[in-house]
């Protein structure tokens, strides 16, 4: 003893974001994404009674109970997360909300709220923990496997996949990436920058199953993805606390077609270096573009796609008071009785 | 079955006035402007105030097939829907021919002249309005003459029947919110019709109505919109709905009144009201919401039901507050989506996969509406669990005459919540806090809200099995004793939940059961069996599951009718549920036709198994 542990801002062990354990099966990708959400919640101080943890139903979606022990979670309904997630914003919209789900609860079941949740721009942080396959069910296809995939159980997959980051970009979300569970950097300064959005945040993130399409010819397996993952940028997510201070944080100069500064509505900044790929995600054409490309000539392209000024959210539509409705006074829940014989005269 | 045998209205063919006592049918097309007309006929007969009530039996269409409206005027106060009118404005040439024969002998009927049609019946009194005639005569935008072409039968039965303009006048403005230009367009064709019966037309029939003093100070409103009231007079602070007939008004109500609720200082809403994209993310908002605080509700009917059976049955289990308004309709998927049924009763109480009881309101009127729609958030809090009200197209889109709302009488009760406070006082008392822990022994828990600043505070809900500490857990001692807990919080519920009303005098030897809207039909006939010589008692169920007081009111009489507006008799289902004693005793007496029950149908019966 003695070691005094680390602690963030709010002065708070990494240790005190985890939750319980997990039971999901060794080496996981999902389990990798729950550390980098504890790692990027503790990296901000965020105070974890503020954040809800949503989810549907599959192996993806039992991993809230294993980061931000602290949070409130619900592990709700097969593909109807979205709409639950909606419901306890609208009850309380001051909570920073990350829910989780995965490529058969999003993809199949939930397409239909997924896609309904980023048109009505329900803000929140919405992960997709994609790995073509269902799990708890031993190993079916699922709607985002590529064509010509092939699965011990199932043989050869002959429908062609749903691209979960292009759906979102159709539905109207403001802030869609993809990454890879096997990059802890990337996913987390997604994660991070996600968090800073006003709006749905979409981030599919491929993660692979070990136990049932993690071959090294799946495009879902860690083989695979540690191979061809192309990063179209270095990401670095400059929060507003560092905004002014920012030309000390750049470590290094960067010609100016090699940098994209993207200015979120809080103030911060996430800065774009190019590695190689040439993508503006500012551009809803050129995001729809790459991911066509990508899906055309097989590339596994990561990073932030697509980003634009957030439109309304869901709250500022509803023109919803600034505290909680689920703190509502009585006198703000219950109108008088003069409103009461007021209406009732109106009905005479 | 039918009855060719009218009871009381087979009048003698006499002038001998019959004054407020009589029923019409307006027999028109869907889309064809009938609907104000025959508003504008109740509101006036209502602020006449003559004790009256007015039914749309209408179709699933927008505009074109045969749709029927019937308003009864009862100096009795009697307001359920006649079994027979006696008047018929048949305005539809194609339903006419049976509009005109189920008239009993001495009816009315008013049709359009230009019809030239032959009168078929000797024993009726017609009279023909000359409509293309009139509509001539006026100076209307023809865009707007084919609208307001209903308004010839109400200035001829107006007129025939002894309505005053000015009462129609004022009725109309009411129809059009204040707005005189299209009342005065609407009134220039009533006036010409009246002048020309007033001139032309002999009055040849005896009914007429007269002025009375019984509706002052009541209101004339739907249930759908009283449900909506209640709500919002119980602090609703999330609605989430899919449009379907016939609930869409109750949520249309509230999108209407929210203002009430409005923050004066910011222009901010109190309630947030979500189409969702289905009645599956409805109840998966309603859920969200009660799971973080807020009071919520959605409104829908059978098929929607049908959708929410997963969340609603997750909610019962992981004990989240919430409010499902069922206005039932008739029939499974499209049914009769537009025809009243009480056919969802079994569905609702035990909706959910696994072993699920939920709580169901059954509100039989506008007042019960309201109050219900706030008392159902309460109990829905209280109990931590979904309560379902079970309302139907009857009560929910006719207009009913009622009592002025009640002010809720108790305080908003948001049932067992630790806030900050609460959790360190719970924790010092019992030294830890779960989820599911029973520290009252009333199976009712305490919950926290997420938001709730401690570090202990959090806890995962999940429909997946989890002990009292809210941890998953697969024992089955741990499924067993949650759900042991879940059927105690039952009882516990009973002393929330309204209990029945019951008319109880012991040496009456014949009870009726029965719930929700077939009421105004049952006292109707409870007075024409008394008149036989039949006397009864009385209980309305108000709630599920059933109070005991049903158990000694079966066990006080020799025979007990069981009354409701579905084919299977699930309220007689429920209750040979309850019962392990013999109930030989007990009748169900179910007709699920679609239409508002008439008193003619429960006498009959009472007779055919008594």
């Amino acid at each position: 003893m003695g070691r005094t542990a680390r602690t963030n801002k709010i002065g708070l062990s990494r240790e005190e974001y985890k939750g319980g354990k997990s039971t999901l099966c060794p080496g996981c990708g999902h389990d990798s994404i729950s550390n980098q959400i504890i790692s990027t919640a503790y990296d901000m101080g965020i105070e974890q009674h503020k954040v809800l943890k949503m989810s549907g139903i599959g192996c993806s979606s039992k991993t809230p109970a294993y980061f931000l022990g602290r949070s409130h979670g619900f592990n709700s309904v097969h593909g109807r997360m979205p709409s639950v997630a909606t419901g306890a914003l609208m009850a309380n919209h001051t909570l920073t909300c990350v829910a989780i789900s995965g490529d058969g609860d999003t993809g199949s079941i939930g397409l239909g709220q997924f896609k309904h949740a980023i048109r009505r721009n329900v803000p929140f942080v919405y992960i997709i923990e994609n790995n073509g396959v269902y799990g708890l069910t031993k190993g079916q296809f699922s709607a985002t496997a590529d064509e010509g995939q092939y699965l011990k159980y199932y043989g050869k997959n002959d429908m062609p996949p749903i691209d979960l980051a292009l759906e979102a970009i159709i539905a109207g979300a403001t802030f869609v990436a993809r990454s890879f569970s096997g990059d802890a950097k990337q996913v987390q300064a997604l994660l991070q920058a996600a968090l800073h959005h006003k709006g749905i945040a979409v981030i599919d993130i491929v993660s692979p199953c070990v136990t049932f399409n993690n071959n090294e010819d799946s495009t879902k397996s860690y083989p695979y993805g540690k191979e061809h993952q192309i990063s179209l940028h270095d990401i670095q997510v400059i929060s507003p606390d560092f905004v002014e201070g920012k030309e000390e944080i750049t470590v290094e100069e960067y010609a100016p077609d090699e940098v994209i500064e993207v200015d979120m509505h809080d103030g911060t900044i996430v800065r774009l270096k190019k590695l190689g790929e040439d993508h503006d995600p500012r551009s809803r054409l050129q995001a729809i573009t790459s991911l066509e490309r990508a899906q055309r000539e097989n590339l596994f392209l990561t990073g932030l796609i697509y980003y634009e000024e957030p439109r309304p959210t869901l709250v500022e539509t509803e023109n919803l008071i600034d505290s909680p409705i689920a703190h509502l006074s009585d006198a703000q829940a219950r109108p008088s009785k003069d409103k009461l014989d007021a209406l009732m005269k109106a009905f005479q | 079955m039918v009855v060719n045998v009218p009871l009381e209205s087979q009048q003698k063919q006499s002038l001998d006035p019959i004054v407020n006592d009589f029923a019409f049918t307006m027999a028109t097309q869907n889309g064809s402007g009938s609907q104000t007309a025959n508003n504008v006929l109740v509101k006036s007969l209502f602020d006449m105030g003559i004790p009256v009530n007015g039914k749309n039996l209408f179709p699933s269409n927008i505009k074109g097939l045969p749709t029927w409206y019937t308003i009864r005027v009862s100096k009795d106060g009697y307001t359920a829907r006649r079994y027979q009118t006696e008047v018929v404005v048949a305005y539809n040439t194609d339903t006419a021919a049976e509009d005109i024969a189920k008239l009993p002998a001495g009816g009315v009927c008013f049709l359009p002249a230009e019809w030239k049609w032959t009168h078929s019946r000797a024993d009726i009194v017609y009279y023909e309005i000359p409509m293309k005639d009139l509509m001539a005569q006026t100076d209307i935008n023809s865009d707007f003459r084919k609208r307001v072409e209903t308004m010839t039968y109400v200035g001829a039965v107006a007129q025939i029947f002894n309505i005053p303009l000015d009462r129609i006048y004022s009725a109309l403005l009411a129809n059009f919110g204040g707005k005189a230009k299209a009342a005065d367009m609407n009134m220039q064709v009533i006036r010409l019709t009246y002048d020309y019966f007033e001139k032309n037309i002999e009055k040849r029939d005896p009914y007429r109505v007269e002025p009375m003093n019984e509706t002052a100070g009541k209101i004339l409103i739907t249930g759908n919109e009283a449900g909506a009231l209640g709500a919002l007079f119980g602090g609703v602070g999330v609605v989430a709905w899919y449009p379907i007939t016939p609930s869409t008004s109750l949520v249309d109500a509230i999108i209407t009144h929210k203002h009430i609720r409005r923050d004066e200082a910011t222009g901010k809403e109190t309630v947030a009201v979500v189409q969702a994209e289905d009645e599956l993310a409805a109840a998966g908002m309603i859920i969200g919401a009660g799971f973080a605080g807020a009071r919520s509700l959605t409104a829908t009917s059978g098929p929607g039901i049908s959708l929410m059976a997963e969340f609603t049955g997750l909610a019962y289990y992981a004990e989240i507050p919430c409010v499902i308004w069922d206005i039932t309709r008739m029939g499974p998927s499209t049914g009769l989506p537009t025809r009243t049924s009480q056919g969802d009763l079994l569905f609702i109480h035990f909706l959910g996969h696994g072993d699920t009881r939920q709580l169901v309101l059954m509100p039989a009127n506008p007042e019960e509406a309201f109050e219900f729609g706030w008392r159902s958030l309460d109990i829905a809090e209280q109990m931590q669990m979904p309560v379902f009200v079970a309302s139907d197209l009857d009560l929910g889109m006719n207009n009913w005459m009622s009592d002025p709302f009640q002010y809720p009488d108790e305080p908003m009760t948001r049932g067992k919540v630790l806030d900050e406070e609460g959790l360190k006082d719970f924790i010092a008392e019992h030294g830890k806090w779960g989820r599911y822990m029973d520290v009252d022994g009333d199976a009712v828990t305490y919950r926290t809200l997420p938001g709730t600043n401690h570090p202990m505070a959090a806890y995962f809900t999940r429909g997946t099995g989890h002990n009292a500490m809210a941890v998953y857990s697969e024992r089955s001692d741990d499924w067993v004793v949650n759900m042991e807990r879940l059927r105690r919080k039952l009882n516990t519920a009973q002393a929330l939940l309204p209990a029945p009303i019951k008319e109880f005098d012991p040496a009456k030897r014949v009870g009726i059961i029965t719930f929700g809207t077939n009421e105004p039909a049952i006292q109707e006939a409870r007075d024409m069996l008394k008149a036989q010589g039949i006397e009864t008692n009385y209980l309305r169920v108000r709630a599920l599951p059933l109070h005991k007081d049903i158990t000694a009111f079966i066990e006080q009489h020799e025979h007990v009718y069981v009354v409701e507006n579905n084919f299977d008799g699930q309220l007689f289902q429920i209750i040979s549920l309850e019962h392990q004693q013999d109930i030989r005793h007990v009748h169900s007496l179910a007709l699920g036709d679609g239409l508002p029950m008439t008193a003619h149908w429960i006498v009959e019966k009472v007779n055919e198994v008594k």
